[in-house]
């Protein structure tokens, strides 16, 4: 039904307009292919490609058209080639299910690769067994939207990364799902763009994968069972709030690996069940607040070269080790967290704890000194020495506290 | 052989200690995974009742048994049976009724809550763990002749086993640390059967990868087949060394 | 049909078998007695192989008792105190020790009948009063039809009826060519059913000699006094 509403729409639109024009493309149709669709194409005109399977190599576009898929056409790159590659700004690709791509050539052929346009439109689209699905490069005001972005999980050098951006600015990335690639999104030099409501999943090295590419934010976002969870690398003034970090396990995965990053804004994301929740190295001046941290083997690791950054109102709950530190200066603020471990008590009933709080267990740092000492977890031997340990700190920095921990958790 | 076994283990069935020894393993299953909001958490508190109570149980029990045994296994001496035969009915009987009621309560709700490998290791280990520690039990009762001597040694046993050999490994981490010691200490688990039990139902959960994280040769040797055979292997001379020691001393022995 | 040759015991330093030599033959109720860590039980211990020797040997039908699990099917031995699995019924644990004993066809049912064992098969052994279990030893000694029967303190807890009727089946034994073996402290209670005495001091045997012989040689009437007046005169 709706396909015929869109087609009278066209049909109409094209009337009132003398301007644009639309190409139908399908059997007993104008066209019985794409390429030559476009071009007899103008600037401006649609071209309509009804249901069927075309392989015609690369199709290149360097007009400012809409593709318009009817009925999911299949356009397949045969194994060899990039199927759509977009060089001119305004052009919009939507309801295809794009499939095979070359593979591992040098150029980085992709399902639909963007470049070096502007105002490029992507929605609605299967990607399916592509080498790059979508891959941006010198793009500016971008919208990647509602797109389901597949490929078979091969080795890490046998695949590209699902969205594929360098060098852009101001795109949009949002609500595409994209699994099975090498990085589900992947940013470098990217700035000024959103990435909102993407579930990104089983993808074999990052679901989220991004470096140099500042002033970026990243809202309500899902990254599920990654091979190494998401990381964020040489970056500064990053927003990520509302994302879900989980169930990324493995021997070096994390939920959020960060490193060299800075100024930056992490509130308000659950992470749950991933080997290290947070992993901070070379951070300064990020705030880390009203996060969930459960179930994870460690919740935040902060290494020695983090400073100035602040962790409050975070939930940590049942995490083997809530915070782990190779360091002995503590040169970050922790305030009002809620530690499932913490049995103090709070007379004056305000919802802050009146004892202090120490995070860090003994066997934590004891594993972060000498890793093989994790043939010891959950020995009882280890459980005594923990608890001796809060009682009396030997071992663990003393100032590395919760100065005022909250007696409830905050988000739950 | 299977007579006296028959027998002891007819006796140890309608023990009311072992009674409550199973229904209390029952309780604590059962709301370790109704309580705990996942399985996972159930399963570690579970472990810990493998590595603490069921060989404290296992040892304390033999050990006692066996001295209150004593006018009956003269009695079974004085009959034409070879005394090993004896001994070894009498392990058989105990072992198996010990390490029955483990498998019996714990079995329906790790079959229900947890993966089928996680109730097979957790079943498998209290089973050898139990095994391994009255076998322990034989020796403690066998080395003295006195009641509270023998039990005592058996808390030393269990002291030893559950508490003092880790702390004995974190020292020889502390002092080793300059030194590649993944390897070693691999062996060295090998020196403990609560390790061995541990490390192995650490591997069937989560915690796995923190094992990965820290040492990929934890990971290969205790993630692998061939982990698993020298572990099951370990275990079983865990069984048997104790028991042919006690044996031994038990065919040369005055009663 | 006992043969003790040489026998020595000693616990540590302790020497408490110091060469040991004695012949015990069939048809005999010996009466083993002596004060106490005279060795008697020890010696006693040491024909039911629980005990082990030091040095010497001990043939049984003139078969060495070593490596040899066998000979205990020719004796039946009831222990001074008797305790079994507290969880078992009688009837259990007359049935376990049959399978232990697969060669035995004829068995010996008196003691059961007499003691009215059948009507008590169902009770738990956990619940029996001491002298009922000392009843259930008297009856697992004898139900084999053993050979030698050797008999540690056996009328102690019994009551004067059940030890009557036990002393009885003892005689009859006896007659029947059997080799009885007893140590008791009631030295009275030996007087009408021993044909020998052996008499053990500080792990030696200090004489063995038939009951007749002895109260002629010290012209006394009871094994109490004779005992005595051995002591007195050496």
């Amino acid at each position: 039904m709706q396909n015929i509403y869109v087609l009278i729409l066209f049909l109409l639109f094209s009337l009132s307009t003398s301007a644009a024009k639309v190409l139908y493309v399908g059997e007993k149709q104008q066209f019985n292919a794409i390429k030559p669709a476009i071009e007899s194409a103008m600037d401006g005109d649609s071209v309509i490609v009804m249901g069927g399977f075309y392989k015609e190599g690369n199709i290149v576009i360097n007009k400012s058209i809409s593709l318009i898929g009817v009925n999911r056409p299949i356009i397949d790159g045969d194994r060899r080639y990039e199927v759509i590659t977009i060089k001119k700004d305004f052009v919009s690709i939507s309801g295809f299910k794009i499939q095979h791509s070359g593979y591992a050539t040098l150029d980085d052929p992709g399902g639909i690769k963007i470049n070096g346009a502007n105002h490029v439109t992507i929605t609605n689209n299967i990607l399916y067994d592509n080498f790059f699905g979508v891959y941006i490069q010198m793009g500016k005001h971008c919208l990647i939207k509602n797109n389901k972005i597949s490929a078979i999980s091969k080795a890490e050098q046998q695949i590209g990364n699902g969205i594929h951006c360098w060098k852009s600015d101001s795109l949009q990335i949002i609500g595409n799902e994209i699994s099975g690639h090498r990085d589900g999104i992947y940013f470098e030099f990217v700035t000024h763009s959103v990435v909102w409501r993407n579930l990104s999943h089983d993808n074999i090295r990052y679901g989220l994968h991004f470096m140099f590419s500042n002033d970026d934010s990243y809202f309500t976002n899902y990254f599920k069972q990654n091979g190494a969870g998401v990381a964020v690398m040489f970056t500064k003034n990053v927003t990520m709030m509302n994302n879900t970090f989980e169930d990324n396990w493995g021997d070096a995965a994390y939920g959020l690996l960060l490193k060299e990053i800075s100024d930056s804004n992490i509130s308000g994301n659950r992470f749950i069940n991933n080997t290290t929740g947070i992993y901070m190295e070379g951070t300064s001046r990020i705030w880390l607040d009203k996060n969930l941290f459960r179930e994870n083997g460690w919740g935040i690791k902060i290494m020695a070269s983090c400073m100035d950054n602040s962790l409050r109102k975070n939930d940590f709950y049942s995490n083997s080790f809530d915070v782990s530190t190779n360091g002995n200066v503590v040169l970050n603020h922790f305030e009002g967290n809620y530690w499932d471990r913490y049995h103090g008590y709070d007379l004056n009933k305000d919802g802050i704890g009146d004892v202090t709080y120490h995070p860090l267990s003994m066997f934590g740092v004891v594993v972060e000194k000498m890793p093989s000492a994790m043939l010891l977890h959950r020995s009882f031997f280890i459980t005594l020495l923990d608890n001796s340990e809060k009682v009396l700190p030997s071992l663990t920095p003393s100032n590395f506290e919760d100065k005022f921990p909250s007696i409830k958790p905050s988000l739950i | 052989m299977s007579k006296i076994g028959h027998l002891v283990l007819i006796d140890i069935f309608k023990n009311k200690i072992v009674l409550i020894y199973a229904i209390v393993l029952l309780i604590i299953t059962w709301s370790v995974f109704m309580l705990e909001d996942t399985s996972g958490k159930g399963l570690l508190t579970l472990l810990n009742v493998v590595l603490l109570v069921v060989p404290l149980m296992s040892l304390l029990f033999s050990t006692i048994y066996l001295y209150n045994s004593a006018e009956f296994i003269e009695l079974l001496v004085s009959q034409p049976v070879k005394r090993q035969q004896i001994w070894l009915s009498l392990y058989f009987g105990l072992s198996l009724s010990l390490a029955g009621a483990f498998v019996v309560a714990t079995i329906i709700p790790l079959l229900l809550f947890c993966s089928l490998a996680q109730a097979l290791m957790m079943t498998i280990t209290g089973f050898a763990v139990t095994l391994v520690f009255i076998s322990l039990g034989f020796v403690a009762s066998i080395v003295s002749r006195d009641k509270a001597k023998g039990i005592g040694i058996a808390i030393l046993m269990w002291l030893y086993f559950a508490l003092l050999f880790d702390g004995l490994v974190l020292f020889l981490l502390f002092q080793f640390a300059e030194y590649p010691i993944e390897k070693p200490m691999v062996i060295l688990s090998i020196f403990s059967p609560l390790d061995l039990a541990r490390i192995n139902n650490l591997m069937q959960m989560d915690a796995a990868a923190l094992m990965g994280y820290t040492g990929a040769v934890f990971k290969q040797y205790f993630g692998s087949g061939l982990g698993l055979y020298i572990t099951g292997f370990a275990m079983l001379l865990w069984v048997i060394v104790p028991l042919f020691i006690s044996t031994r001393i038990f065919k040369r022995r005055d009663l | 049909m006992i043969k003790i040759r040489k026998l020595k015991k000693s616990f540590g330093k302790l020497e408490v078998l110091k060469s040991i030599d004695l012949d015990l033959s069939q048809s005999e109720c010996i009466g083993l007695i002596g004060p106490n860590g005279c060795g008697k039980t020890t010696l006693f211990k040491s024909i039911l192989n629980m005990v082990i020797p030091t040095q010497g040997e001990i043939l049984v039908n003139n078969k060495s008792i070593y490596g040899n699990d066998i000979y205990r099917e020719n004796i039946g031995f009831m222990p001074q105190i008797g305790r079994y699995p507290e969880n078992m019924s009688i009837g259990q644990v007359l049935s376990t020790l049959k399978s232990l004993r697969p060669q035995t066809k004829n068995f010996d049912m008196d003691l059961f009948n007499q003691y009215e064992i059948p009507r008590l098969l169902n009770k738990k052994m956990g619940t029996l009063s001491g002298g009922t279990r000392q009843k259930i030893s008297a009856v697992l000694a004898f139900m084999f039809n053993p050979a030698i029967l050797m008999l540690d303190e056996p009328t102690a807890g019994l009551d004067p009826l059940s030890a009557e009727i036990l002393k009885d089946k003892i005689q009859l034994e006896k007659n029947k060519g059997k080799l009885v073996l007893i140590t008791s402290h009631l030295l009275s209670e030996l007087d009408d059913m021993v044909s020998e005495v052996i008499f053990m001091q500080e792990g030696n045997v200090t004489f063995h000699k038939k009951y007749t012989t002895l109260m002629l040689e010290t012209k006394e009437h009871t094994l109490a006094k004779a005992i005595t007046h051995v002591l007195k005169t050496t």
